[in-house]
């Protein structure tokens, strides 16, 4: 039997979720916006939430969600998405709503309302990409950067004197008695791929429950390649070597 | 059924409004002088009774981006504030602008700059007619003079804001908001249910069903070419508008040989200041531009042919007196009588101001 014996349409095994559409995305090579966009895309599939997902895109390398994943969006301001979605899942409360949003959307400028959305224990999911840097932009520092790590604002490292910690925010979102689910999770390798897509997948169904119980929210610790100046390969590793000691991957709180 | 006539404050007169208009949902921010607008509602709990959402947010940002995702849905929704609040929501609001969607704010003026007092003040004007957050946009603005304009204005202004897809603003000054007069609330209308939605707003995100594309709320648009047309776009939309909404009241102004020029609750001092002149038989008129945006110049231009001069009366330093300016192109003296850091004019002020600076 050759490779050409086996590929065939009959046997294929895997496919590309009907709602990840074929656009080209502009994300870099090995960054991992892409591989969560299809998880969202397959457990709103495998949900059967194609009419009832809102998805809410930040400003960020991911403000142009909505293009790729073909349901209702709304592109919110930077940080605002918990804002939205609050009032989007109170006037249709049986719609999935859920933002996407990454660490300077979420912990610098919409510290605010991504902190009161989970406190108010509202009914919507946030999956919130952690790549430590601003990548839309150029690579700036973002509250996630890690001590002594180089950006474009911090050439010589982050020094703490400068300004100030990393940011864990999940650790502070998991304190909220609004929050039932907190969850910390990465993309690197097939194992952690579909351990993310089990967290988005119950992040999900938990806003489709009808009674009020809180909030979800999964982070994504994620590599930003281009931002850290490496090849995705080499920005894998440094994740593990170095992101997972300041964001340690798995639940902060499963309710 | 009679007429059901209540004293009511404007802000509880406005709240009673919008649960009748069938607004679907309240999202704000406690500041005085409208704080009881929101007290109002909480009160009435609708959301048993009508099913209207009420929420307070963590900050008039949050309750701006609030007011544009429900509006993304289609829904009728509002907020209300007070100057510096409305300072805050200026970034919502110009994206509400750039994705062309309907929605009502309610502005209950108090005196700035800064954080100012808690007094009444018509110093937003420009703020909110000339566009207080960034990019070329306008919004609909209605200045109500009376507690009955207050509930009145909430319907029209939804009804505005879903015939042109744009912001309306119930621009009001603190005195109107605090003060308590008679009014007739209106009836109440059902709240429009979702298909109704789905078939007068197309474009709204409230779920993709299969026979359409995904609706996407966005005013994002990175190519120049595409974003110029959205652009001419929201321009021809204002100049519609323009030609379409401009509302205004006259009193007296047949025979006048000078006008006074006011909104919102100084148009009513100067009602009375009308009244006292012309028991002294000077021919004093007065127009209330009850439309901001779209501004009634052609009405003033009109009168600029027929008046010896024109005072216009507000709670600022002089902002719409330039508009008026802008429409009598230098044919009569116009100028500017008002008082700020929350002081209201008496209508002997407003008079003595006249003869001081018009008549001479």
């Amino acid at each position: 039997m050759t490779t050409n014996d086996i590929m065939k349409p009959e046997n294929l095994v895997y496919k590309k979720p009907k709602l990840l559409n074929d656009k080209t995305m502009h994300y870099c090579p090995g960054c991992s916006h892409g591989v969560v966009h299809k998880l969202i895309a397959e457990v709103i599939e495998e949900l059967g939430l194609e009419d009832k997902a809102i998805g809410i895109s930040p400003v960020g390398c991911a403000v142009f969600a909505y293009k790729y994943i073909d349901i209702d969006w709304q592109e919110a301001a930077h940080g605002r998405a918990p804002a939205m979605a609050t009032a989007i899942k109170r006037l249709l409360p049986d719609r999935l709503v859920f933002t996407y949003q990454g660490d300077g959307d979420l912990a610098a400028i919409g510290t605010a309302e991504t902190i009161h959305a989970c406190n108010r224990g509202e009914n919507i999911a946030v999956i919130f990409i952690n790549n430590a840097i601003y990548g839309m932009t150029g690579g700036q520092m973002a509250p996630t950067t890690l001590e002594g790590m180089k950006t474009s604002t911090c050439p010589y490292g982050r020094d703490v004197t400068l300004n100030g910690y990393h940011l864990p925010i999940s650790n502070l979102i998991a304190q909220l008695e609004g929050t039932r689910y907190v969850t910390r999770q990465s993309v690197h390798t097939a194992a952690a791929v579909r351990k993310a897509k089990a967290a988005i997948k119950k992040a999900f169904m938990n806003c489709m429950e009808p009674e009020k119980k809180g909030a979800s929210f999964v982070e994504i610790v994620s590599t930003c390649n281009s931002g850290w100046k490496m090849s995705p390969a080499d920005a894998n590793v440094w994740m593990t070597e170095n992101m997972f000691k300041a964001y340690p991957i798995g639940d902060l709180k499963n309710s | 059924m009679s007429e059901e006539v209540r004293l009511m404050k404007g802000n509880e007169a406005l709240a009673e409004a919008a649960i009748r208009c069938g607004c679907d949902g309240y999202f704000g921010y406690p500041i005085t002088p409208q704080s009881e607008v929101m007290e109002t509602l909480m009160k009435l709990k609708p959301w048993e009774t009508t099913g209207m959402v009420v929420l307070q947010a963590e900050s008039e940002v949050a309750s701006i981006n609030m007011v544009y995702a429900g509006a993304g849905c289609g829904k009728r929704v509002m907020t209300s504030t007070s100057s510096p609040g409305f300072s805050l929501m200026q970034e919502g609001v110009s994206y509400i602008a750039g994705a062309d969607l309907p929605a009502l704010v309610v502005n209950v003026m108090r005196g700035g700059p800064g954080l100012g007092t808690i007094q009444p003040s018509q110093a937003d004007y420009f703020q909110t007619v000339k566009g207080g957050g960034h990019g070329d946009y306008k919004q609909i603005t209605l200045a109500p003079k009376s507690v009955q304009e207050m509930a009145d204005f909430v319907g029209l202004g939804f009804d505005l804001a879903f015939k042109y897809n744009i912001l309306t603003v119930i621009l009001a000054d603190g005195l109107i908001g605090q003060m308590m007069e008679k009014v007739v609330l209106p009836p109440y209308q059902k709240r429009r249910t979702e298909e109704q939605i789905r078939k007068e707003c197309p474009w709204a995100s409230l779920g993709r069903t299969p026979d359409r594309e995904p609706n996407v709320i966005t005013s994002l648009e990175l190519e120049p070419e595409p974003m110029e047309r959205r652009n001419i776009a929201l321009q021809a939309k204002y100049a519609e508008i323009e030609k379409n909404e401009v509302r205004f009241e006259e009193i007296m102004t047949s025979d006048a040989e000078y006008l006074l020029v006011a909104f919102g609750s100084a148009a009513r001092i100067c009602q009375k200041a009308v009244e006292v002149a012309r028991a002294k038989g000077m021919k004093v008129g007065l127009l209330r531009p009850i439309t901001l945006f779209p501004f009634p110049y052609g009405k003033i231009k009109e009168l600029g042919n027929q008046v010896k001069g024109i005072l216009s009366v507000e709670y600022n330093a002089g902002q719409m007196v330039e508009d008026i300016r802008l429409a009598i192109e230098g044919k009569v003296p116009v100028e500017h009588f008002g008082r700020t850091g929350g002081i209201v004019p008496t209508p002997g002020e407003v008079l003595d101001a006249l003869k001081d600076k018009i008549i001479k």
